[in-house]
């Protein structure tokens, strides 16, 4: 599936910021400038934004307004990052978020 | 002193529900059956379901949550969810790291 | 500690509103939204309004908020955006958190216009990633362009639930279906029956029984319930989805007000939580006033007046302008609310078994059962007539408050009257011809032109039309009924694009004159 909305009947050609590269645990993907953390994660494929503390339970975009906080990852090394109101920036380090950290829980002490 | 308040008021036991591991707090993780317990262990405000379990406490204070766990409370004590006082509202509102609550701008 | 004459949490269409009148009158206004754009999410509505010319009826949703921006700029509102107001304090004062810093405003009147969060249902499954609410669909597909999923569920036949949908099947998703636990579609019958036309089949008194899938959704499992919301064994339904999305109502944002020490109510009526106010507003706390979805869950349309209302309020409140200005403005504003607050639909009536028009024509028990009204039922609202020639039809079946068809037509075929809730009649003396005004301005979708003598033996249709790729003059393909399911036969004869239809297009089909009054959407053959 192509995700992204080439040309809308109402809204036409969406306007982009600039083609950035980021990545998401390690891999390299691409997403636009300013453009929500979580829009570009979805535009690649990705769903699952962290796994829970207790119960290790994936998580992924809820609300997609900041409200819920489900959506949270570790950005830049900062945990509980909101991604869906975080604008992307080039060379961003998203990874996925387990618990509050980026270490999977078999690696957390 | 109105049902709600009124603590000598026999609710009955808790019976197990087949939903009792329904997730309802998504933030801190709390099930159905823990805030239904909660209720027959005494808690039978938000504010003190709160306290004891952590619901609505996590990331999104209780945005998500409120009025299910509001819902289920009403639901155990037989009364209205209308009747029960929702939890205290407090600030930040949103989740905001500690360095810039302390963080006063001069203007 | 900056202060101001007038802060308004909340660049919605409520605050906006609010922040105009206000700033007119002279008051050093600011507005804090934490959104990274202002508009509320009116931006992320891209269909048409309904309502009369003084609502801003057939204009689209994200064109109202734009208009909106560029009249608060004009205004000198001043709107500070990524500004979160973390706290509500005693003497009107609030905390503000703006990029990594605390900012601490007094406000001499504050309006609270933050709006609704959206409800949830909870069923095993409900957290895996996958399930969304409708507003966050929303805001991916139609605010940052991108597909919510391929293959989607809805659940909740509110308004909501129903344009939602709309907007996914706009964008190139997949709606397999709609279900609602509610034995009747809760929305407005139009945006159910345009959404039912292209195939999407509506469960009522089904829910959801679980979500499935490892670490993301695969399928969903619905079923029957009864009278009770019980499921009803044997009755269990599949589908393979990736994406559920939830339109379960609305409850106001209330916190801020509640954290102030404003006296709250919980109001099912109003949707939950909200501030004890009095029309125009005016809460507990002298000088604090609500407006929009914070103080009862309604719609844009009414949230922009009762902000333009608080706004006044505030002004009279700190003595900008006299109480005659008040009164008056208020009189007219309250009249304009009024029109909107009319209807079937009205709060008044929430909760309440319609049975009948106002005109005393039977309510389409299908249309509430499945979301469309049968072949069988279309024919006894006024707006649908024969006649010779080209000429409209009007599926429109409720009392909704919306009358721009009315005014779109340049030879005056449609009726509504001075009662916007009326349903639109044909006037048999005018003539129609055909321009397609009607059609375009339908918020609704429920106009179409009918010509049972287009050719020998067959008739033409025109459809509004709102969807990619637009078909081509003489593509073939198959004519839908009401339900969705296919009638006939059917070929494009004609595609009219112009600014005054405001991207809706227009599509006339030919078809077997036998089925003039059951085809009303068209298929491609692929």
């Amino acid at each position: 599936m192509e995700a992204r909305i080439e040309e809308h009947p109402i809204l036409g050609k969406q306007e982009k910021g600039k083609k950035v590269t980021f990545t998401f645990d390690g891999q390299e993907l691409h997403g636009y400038e300013g453009e929500p953390i979580a829009a570009a994660l979805k535009a690649e494929g990705v769903m699952i934004h962290r796994y829970t503390q207790k119960e290790h339970k994936p998580r992924g975009i809820f609300c997609a307004i900041g409200r819920c906080t489900d959506c949270v990852m570790i950005v830049n090394g900062k945990p509980n990052v909101r991604t869906c109101v975080t604008p992307l920036e080039d060379g961003m380090k998203v990874q996925t978020q387990y618990g509050v950290s980026e270490k999977h829980f078999d690696e957390q002490s | 002193m109105n049902s709600v308040n009124d603590r000598s008021r026999d609710i009955g036991e808790f019976v197990p529900a087949p939903d009792d591991d329904m997730l309802i707090c998504r933030c801190e993780e709390i099930t159905k059956g823990e805030i239904r317990r909660a209720v027959h262990d005494g808690m039978w405000t938000m504010t003190e379901i709160r306290r004891y379990l952590r619901t609505g406490m996590g990331l999104c204070q209780g945005q998500t949550c409120a009025r299910l766990v509001k819902g289920i409370v009403a639901k155990e004590l037989g009364i209205s969810p209308a009747e029960l006082e929702p939890a205290t509202s407090r600030a930040p509102m949103r989740p905001t790291e500690m360095r810039i609550l302390a963080k006063e701008a001069q203007d | 500690m900056k202060r101001y004459d007038l802060i308004i949490v909340g660049a919605g269409p409520s605050g906006l509103s609010a922040a105009i009148e206000a700033a007119k009158r002279g008051l050093e206004v600011v507005v804090f939204d934490e959104n990274e754009k202002p508009g509320g999410q009116l931006f992320k509505q891209i269909h048409k309004f309904f309502g009369s010319k003084e609502h801003k009826a057939k204009i689209r949703g994200f064109k109202i908020s734009e208009d909106l921006l560029k009249e608060a700029d004009a205004a000198g509102v001043k709107v500070v955006l990524n500004a979160t107001v973390c706290g509500m304090y005693q003497d009107k004062e609030i905390t503000v958190r703006i990029n990594d810093e605390m900012h601490h405003y007094k406000g001499d009147t504050i309006i609270i216009a933050t709006g609704a969060s959206e409800n949830m249902v909870t069923f095993p499954g409900w957290t895996l990633p996958g399930v969304i609410g409708a507003g966050a669909a929303q805001t991916m597909m139609n605010l940052h362009g991108v597909k919510p999923g391929s293959k989607i569920l809805m659940l909740g036949s509110g308004n909501v639930g129903l344009v939602v949908s709309f907007q996914l099947i706009q964008c190139g998703c997949e709606v397999v279906a709609l279900v609602d636990a509610a034995p009747r579609v809760g929305g407005y019958g139009v945006h159910a029956a345009k959404v039912a036309r292209t195939g999407v089949p509506f469960y009522l008194s089904h829910t959801i029984v679980k979500a499935e899938g490892e670490d993301h959704v695969t399928g969903v499992t619905i079923a029957e319930v009864d009278s009770s919301f019980k499921f009803i064994p044997g009755t269990e339904k599949h589908f393979d989805v990736d994406t559920i999305c939830l339109a379960v109502g609305l409850s106001p944002m209330s916190q801020l007000l509640k954290m102030a020490g404003c006296k709250m109510e919980d109001n099912p009526k109003r949707g939950g939580q909200v501030p004890i106010c009095d029309e125009y507003g005016r809460t507990s706390i002298p000088g604090v006033f609500v407006a929009g979805d914070v103080s009862g869950i309604e719609e844009a349309s009414s949230a922009m007046i009762e902000g333009r209302m608080a706004g006044i309020a505030a002004a009279e409140y700190l003595g900008y302008i006299e109480k005659e200005e008040l009164d008056s403005k208020l009189e007219e504003l309250d009249a304009a609310l009024d029109g909107l607050r009319q209807g079937m639909f009205a709060p008044k009536n929430r909760g309440q078994m319609i049975e009948k028009t106002d005109e005393g024509i039977d309510i389409s028990t299908n249309l509430l059962k499945k979301g469309y009204v049968a072949d069988d039922e279309i024919e006894r609202f006024p707006g649908v007539t024969r006649a010779k020639g080209i000429h409209p039809v009007i599926e429109c079946t409720q009392n909704i408050p919306c009358n721009p068809c009315q005014d779109s037509c340049p030879k005056k075929c449609i009726k509504i009257g001075a009662n916007i809730t009326a349903l639109p009649a044909i006037d048999p003396e005018a003539t129609c011809v055909g321009c397609g005004m009607c059609v375009a301005s339908c918020s609704g979708q429920a106009i179409f032109l009918v010509d049972e003598t287009y050719e020998e033996g067959y008739a033409s249709i025109t459809m509004p039309y709102e969807f990619l790729p637009l078909p081509e003059v003489g593509d073939k393909g198959i004519a839908l009924g009401r339900s969705g399911q296919k009638v006939c036969e059917a070929e494009v004869v004609n595609v009219r694009t112009s600014p005054a239809f405001d991207k809706t297009h227009l599509l006339t089909m030919k078809v077997p004159v036998e089925f003039v009054m059951k085809a009303r959407f068209f298929k491609k053959e692929v």
